[in-house]
């Protein structure tokens, strides 16, 4: 048993200390860090950036242009790249339809798809909500209708994750009705440009503009665009949804959000004195340090244990139910620091060209708003309750 | 960076995993309870001739100069199997602190036979005063012309009944919480003066409190140098910390796999009991408590032997909190999906659930390693 990293491991480290020291732009760092609003051009800025040094493909085969980590480095790239204040990678196209496609999809979809999704040319969003699946996601109604050469898709996606900058939407939709709800589904890969798609805005509670819903009325879908074969889409479906709990945990955002919790407790006071120093206080945030402490090294076993390929299975959900937790109990923490500091809500300080007066303290003025949108860790990915079931049925056999 | 245990460490726990399923029958389990010792002085002998008594020590003792990684195989077996025997107190608390602080003719003396199993040392480190604080020494060690006479009293000496010898803690100098002036002391438990109030324990063991009344020893009863014993004790205790750890994970372990299969053997409303969502989910919630409980172990462990540092004691309290609480969130929750029958003494779960909140009174509970992991909190 070595729990430390090897020497090969650490110079791993270090390559990626260099790199970032040398090629993350100040500005987006600082945005990250304070958990401010990033732009779709920040967003893409950086994408080149990873893409020139060939890192931007961390769950691809070299062939199609990845880079092939393992999962000790990936894990390194996480820790580093959040302390460093990177921006999370829109997993859409990268993450979750490249892999299905690499793994399904016919070599012309590869052809046109993966370079595009590396260059940053197509922005992709994920059609699997609707108003009536959420957990259960295997009763989706979209229909799509095979006409000719075209299916014909009717109905409504919805929580569509920045569906307002995509080009791209991957779509579970119903093929045959006839058959159990798993067996009548495919995969289909729809252009947002498409006549007949309507992309609609929902605002959270947090005044965000983050999701969407996506409406499609005869919306003409050439055949090829349909991933492997009629009705097999929950394989698919299921296959990209291991890749979206990869990393779910979220341990190295935690790890920099509880850092950045402690520089906020060192400022602000109570009594006179840092709140950080108050024993109240303080015990509260060794509490979620410690845990985190624990969850960390849970997912380092985890990441030892498919060292070698592959992707964590069951053992994932837990984590992700755990790491929420956590992730949520340091957003309330930090809402907790700002005491009645916490209850304005001027959103024109959140932005990072904002320079007019602060109310209270620039690091206080998105807080309370991140608190309510961090809210939704412990919903999407597959909420916790159903995380809990998988682990119930596939780990402990109930 | 690797978890695998090399191929002794998985013999060790082999080794031990077999011994205690053949010996530790819950029915036998109940009768070492109820013996004068409070545990099984026979099973105490295959342990030790087995070698396991001698882990910790090194080779020239007689032992084989294991690591807290191997002390946590040990342990972690010893808690499935529910085991009795003071392992903790004489092996690692009581071995440690002799190895820790004694001069060489005292180590010669003692620590070969504790790592053969014939001298078992009980450790009172505990006043009646001290809630969890080491440094809280009331008792006091006066000097003499040839020695010293010790007056106090230590509290909830596990193992105390049995012991061949007792390690003590009394104040040299200094106030009742100076970290300053503490000195060890190892005495004879028959000599004049010693009395022990024994007692049987909430967990199936027994553990006395010792009042020492013009207890005279002599000047190389004296472990370490006078007045200088605070590090020395912080230092095993935190050695200590990580093997109760990895014996909480052990009962842990047994805990779960009982409840896990109660859950799909009772039935009511015509199915398993397993079917239903809200238990289910509670089951998950146990075995994520015990995940986080086996990354701290294997944490606490593989610090355990480090030079103390802020490091070290961030971890080994950060260790004892999550044991603490996971212990006793899975004692309660597990009772409560057993139902009624987790509430018999009959049954074996109860004495595991029973083990894992003991476990939270012993070295700290929750709380004060939250205190103590709180004032090291590093400022970013």
């Amino acid at each position: 048993m070595n729990i430390n990293y090897t020497a090969e491991e650490l110079a791993f480290r270090d390559e990626v200390r260099a790199f970032l020291d040398e090629k993350l732009p100040t500005d987006i760092a600082e945005k990250v860090k304070g958990f401010r609003k990033l732009s779709k051009e920040d967003h893409l800025r950086w994408q080149k950036i990873l893409t020139a040094q060939g890192w931007y493909a961390t769950h691809w085969p070299e062939q199609y242009g990845g880079v092939e980590w393992s999962a000790v480095q990936k894990h390194i790239w996480d820790e580093e790249s959040c302390r460093y204040g990177v921006p999370r990678t829109i997993p859409f196209g990268v993450n979750m339809v490249a892999p299905v496609i690499i793994k399904f999809g016919n070599e012309a979809q590869k052809q046109q798809y993966l370079p595009r999704i590396l260059s940053g040319e197509d922005w992709w969003c994920q059609g699997y909500s609707e108003p009536g699946a959420g957990s259960d996601l295997a009763s989706v109604k979209t229909r799509a209708v095979r006409d000719g050469d075209h299916y014909i898709v009717n109905g409504q996606k919805t929580w569509t994750t920045l569906g307002q900058h995509a080009n791209m939407i991957f779509c579970l939709v119903r093929t045959n009705t006839e058959v159990k709800a798993q067996e009548g589904i495919s995969f289909l890969l729809i252009d947002m440009n498409t006549p007949g798609i309507t992309v609609r805005p929902i605002i959270t509670l947090d005044g965000e503009h983050e999701v969407n819903e996506v409406f499609f009325e005869d919306v003409k879908v050439p055949v090829e665009n349909l991933v492997g074969e009629e009705d097999k889409g929950w394989t698919y479906a299921k296959y990209l949804l291991t890749y979206e709990r990869t990393g779910i945990a979220g341990i190295g955002i935690s790890k920099a959000a509880l850092s950045h919790l402690k520089a906020l407790a060192s400022r602000r006071l109570k009594n006179g004195r840092p709140l950080i120093e108050d024993p109240g206080f303080s015990q509260r945030i060794a509490q979620v340090e410690i845990d985190l402490m624990a969850a960390a090294i849970s997912n380092l076993r985890i990441i030892a244990a498919v060292e070698g390929g592959g992707v964590p299975g069951a053992e994932s959900s837990m984590l992700k139910v755990r790491g929420t937790e956590i992730r949520q109990a340091i957003n309330d923490l930090a809402r907790r620091a700002l005491g009645p500091y916490a209850i304005p809500f001027v959103e024109e300080e959140f932005q990072l060209d904002y320079d007019g007066e602060y109310l209270s303290d620039e690091f206080a003025a998105p807080l309370s708003a991140s608190y309510f949108n961090n809210r939704k860790l412990s919903i999407f990915g597959g909420s916790n309750e159903i995380q809990k079931n998988i682990v119930s049925k596939m780990i402990l056999g109930l | 960076m690797d978890f695998k245990l090399n191929e002794e460490q998985q013999m060790l726990q082999d080794t031990v995993a077999r011994l205690v399923r053949g010996e530790y029958s819950f029915e036998k389990r109940l009768e070492f309870s109820e013996s004068e010792a409070g545990f099984s002085v026979d099973f105490w002998k295959q342990l030790a001739e087995l070698g396991l008594t001698a882990v910790p020590f090194s080779e020239e003792l007689g032992g084989f100069g294991g690591t807290g990684v191997e002390v946590q195989m040990v342990m972690t077996e010893l808690g499935r199997g529910l085991c009795l025997e003071p392992y903790l107190q004489s092996v690692v608390l009581g071995g440690g602190l002799i190895s820790q602080a004694g001069n060489d003719a005292q180590k010669e003396r003692w620590l070969p036979g504790v790592a053969s199993g014939e001298l078992q040392v009980a450790v009172g480190l505990q006043e009646p005063q001290s809630f969890y604080n080491l440094n809280q020494v009331d008792t006091r060690a006066e000097k003499t012309s040839d020695g010293y006479v010790l007056n106090g009293r230590k509290a909830v000496v596990i193992g105390g009944n049995t012991a061949g010898l007792l390690v003590v803690s009394a104040r040299t100098a200094g106030d009742a919480c100076d970290d300053k002036g503490i000195s060890l002391f190892a005495i004879d438990p028959n000599a004049v003066g010693v009395e022990r109030r024994v007692y049987p324990t909430m967990d199936g063991t027994k553990g006395c409190d010792i009042t020492l009344n013009n207890v005279q020893v002599s000047a190389d009863a004296l472990l370490g140098a006078e007045g200088q014993a605070a590090d020395v004790i912080e230092y095993q205790a935190g050695r200590a910390i990580a093997a109760l750890c990895a014996e909480a994970v052990g009962v842990m372990e047994t805990a779960t796999e009982l409840t896990l299969e109660y859950l799909k053997t009772r039935k009511q409303f015509g199915v398993p009991i397993g079917r239903f969502q809200v238990l289910q989910h509670r089951m998950v919630d146990m075995m994520s408590e015990l995940e986080q409980a086996r990354s701290m172990v294997i944490l606490a462990a593989n610090v355990a032997d480090e030079p103390q540092s802020d490091d070290r004691r961030r971890t080994l309290a950060a260790a004892k909190n999550v044991i603490g609480r996971a212990g006793q969130f899975i004692s309660e929750k597990a009772i409560q999906s057993h139902g009624g029958i987790g509430m018999t003494w009959e049954y074996n779960f109860a004495h595991y659930a029973k083990r894992l909140v003991m476990i939270n009174h012993q070295l700290g509970d929750d709380d004060f390693h939250l205190e103590q992991y709180a004032t090291l909190l590093q400022a970013s």
